[in-house]
């Protein structure tokens, strides 16, 4: 494998790996959880180094996820008290566990790999240097494994609790009333996302790490209307997104964990965009269809109450320029409204006068006894 | 207390309280079986708190409930749950069938998935409410009375022996209202008990046999014909209460 597959698998691998989580985050209204997550395992990363003395050390993902689910019970306690809201909570907690972790990297591991910048952005770049060697045998970068055994740990948890953590999701109270433990799983949940964020942390750096965790899963809430799906199309955004992050990167020449958060931020704005049905523009276009619609069943209630198309017709009532006198229609709306309706054969143009077809009286009872 | 019926659920000397703040206090209760019973009260009289600690869903500071005759941990499997509809987000991507398939969870416990029995009872649940037509409508697009009724089929696919349900009628259209009325008294026929936190004080003689009036203290607790009467429910809402007095004659 040469340099850029290496990179570019790393990347989709780790993609893949936030977004099954992410989607229970977003969906449980905890997104930020996952910011406050990746920046708060910094503490523990750094005291798990000074323990061990090895930047590889099993134990720095171990102090990691130690500090993620502290900093989730923190969170909860200082919410519990109910003298600050929960996102308040979260903004209060991850601050100052970062700082000490800034605080720690500044005065002790100046010269080694974990300095601030790496820590928020990551190295992908140097990633396929770190390899992973067994008896002198080259198995590809360390990353790729350690994501790799990340992305099935998540599959594998998500696969057997996915009854689970779709009712305590959707309902914790219904879930506690059954004997399901929503809190454990909550705990389970975390601990995923402090494992995911620790794993990505190194190569991909926090920032990226917040951005594929809840861009793609938002993006996905937007197209479809089943869990499942949401979590197939979330990996999927989430690894497009990489793809697309990691191109611009090699074109531009320019940092590659942050074209990726870009590539994210890019594809969710597409999706609320041009979602189906519950994109900007969608929505846009229906409220206009609804709107004309609403407008050709006025014209025709209005033209049959002055006896359009009858014997007592009230011509003044019925002149195309009274809409815009009497029914405060702007002009270009009038002209749309009453073109729609001779479209679909309501109303007959006759000189300056509209006058309804049987067929449009017919519309204009329907309407009235709705 | 004394009463001449086993009951069905016994609250002995339950009392929750928030930072030392009693918000519900000694509280004694004594269910028949077969009946569908009101929890009345003001606002903040712990209406919602009393069902949600009878079902330990939070913790009591004293006091103990048995089902059954047995400690309520033992008998937990028995109890269907139907929370206040506001209480989940209804935008959460899924579908009718699914929201009422959630009910054959707890029966099936942890990892087993639903498999096509629980759809055959999932899909008949929701003929029960007339829902069938909604099984594979989005929850979101349901309309309040709708998704009330989704409840009330999840609730249906538990097949408790008892139902704690949470101001069921809340904000539902008037044919919603009878189709869950019509829904409680065929459980009742079954032989079911059913606890509702009620809010419609006009409603309770007409839908419930048993009331309960709760205003942190339980004032009264009985058959509706003796309970709730005007004596009691001054003693409940003090002098907050304005259609007593029209109703005096109706309920004495």
């Amino acid at each position: 494998m040469n340099a850029h597959l290496e990179i570019l698998s790393i990347a989709v691998v780790v993609a893949i790996a936030c977004a099954l989580p992410g989607t229970f985050l977003v969906l449980r209204k905890r997104a930020l959880i996952s910011d406050a997550i990746s920046h708060a395992v910094l503490p523990g990363i750094v005291l798990g180094f000074f323990m061990t003395g090895n930047i590889n050390s099993p134990l720095l993902m171990l102090g990691a996820v130690a500090a993620g689910l502290f900093t989730a019970w923190l969170t909860e306690l200082l919410a519990k008290t109910r003298l600050v809201k929960e996102d308040a909570a979260i903004g209060l907690v991850f601050p100052v566990l970062f700082s000490i972790g800034v605080l720690l990297v500044s005065r002790h591991a100046g010269n080694i790999h974990l300095d601030t910048d790496a820590v928020l952005l990551g190295e992908l770049a140097f990633a396929p240097f770190d390899r992973m060697m067994i008896q002198g045998t080259d198995l590809g970068p360390r990353s790729l494994w350690s994501m790799s055994a990340i992305l099935l740990l998540n599959s594998v948890v998500i696969l057997l609790l996915y009854k689970e953590l779709k009712l305590s999701t959707f309902d914790s109270g219904l879930a506690q009333a059954q004997g399901f433990k929503p809190h454990r799983l909550h705990y389970a949940l975390m601990t995923l996302v402090s494992l995911t964020v620790v794993g990505a942390f190194d190569s991909v750096g926090s920032i990226l790490v917040v951005a594929l965790m809840v861009a793609p899963p938002a993006a996905a809430f937007l197209l479809t209307k089943r869990l499942a799906p949401m979590i197939f199309i979330g990996a999927l955004i989430g690894a497009i997104s990489a793809i697309i992050g990691y191109g611009v990167a090699v074109l531009g020449d320019v940092s590659i964990a942050g074209s990726m958060a870009g590539a994210c931020g890019f594809s969710f704005l597409v999706v609320l965009l041009f979602a189906p049905q519950r994109g900007l523009v969608a929505q846009q276009v229906m409220r206009r269809t609804q709107t004309l619609h609403l407008g050709v069943r006025m014209l025709v209630v209005h033209l049959s109450h002055h006896g359009s198309g009858t014997n007592q017709m009230d011509e003044n009532e019925c002149r195309k320029d009274h809409l815009t006198q009497h029914i405060a229609w702007t002009a270009s709306f009038a002209n749309k409204v009453a073109e729609s309706a001779i479209k679909q054969g309501f109303i007959m143009p006759h000189h300056q006068v509209l006058k309804l077809t049987p067929k449009g009286i017919l519309v204009a009872q329907e309407a009235m006894t709705q | 207390m004394e009463h001449n019926f086993e009951p069905v659920i016994q609250v002995n000397d339950l009392t929750v309280s928030y930072h030392e703040k009693p918000v519900l206090w000694d509280v004694d209760l004594a269910v028949p079986p077969a009946v569908l019973m009101a929890i009345v009260g003001p606002n903040g009289a712990g209406k919602t708190t009393l069902l949600k600690a009878m079902m330990g869903l939070i913790p009591a500071t004293a006091g103990e409930v048995s089902l059954f005759g047995k400690p309520r941990k033992e008998a937990m499997r028995r109890i269907g749950y139907v929370p206040q509809r506001t209480a989940v987000d209804w935008d959460f991507p899924t579908t009718s069938l699914d929201v009422v398939l959630m009910g054959s969870y707890g029966r099936l416990g942890w990892i087993k998935r639903p498999g096509k029995s629980e759809k055959i009872a999932a899909m008949s649940a929701l003929e029960k409410v007339g829902m069938t037509d909604f099984a594979h409508r989005q929850i979101s697009q349901l309309s309040g009375g709708q998704q009330q009724r989704v409840f009330l089929a999840r609730a249906l696919l538990q097949d408790s022996d008892v139902y704690m349900m949470d101001e069921p009628f809340q904000g539902v259209d008037a044919t919603t209202e009878r189709a869950i009325i019509a829904l409680l008294k065929e459980l009742r026929e079954a032989g079911k008990t059913v606890v509702c936190v009620h809010h419609d004080l006009q409603t309770v003689p007409e839908y419930f046999d048993w009331v309960t009036l709760l205003n942190v203290r339980r004032i009264a607790s009985g058959p509706v014909s003796s309970t709730f009467v005007p004596e009691n429910l001054k003693k409940t809402f003090g002098g907050r209460i304005s259609f007593l007095k029209e109703n005096e004659e109706g309920v004495a």
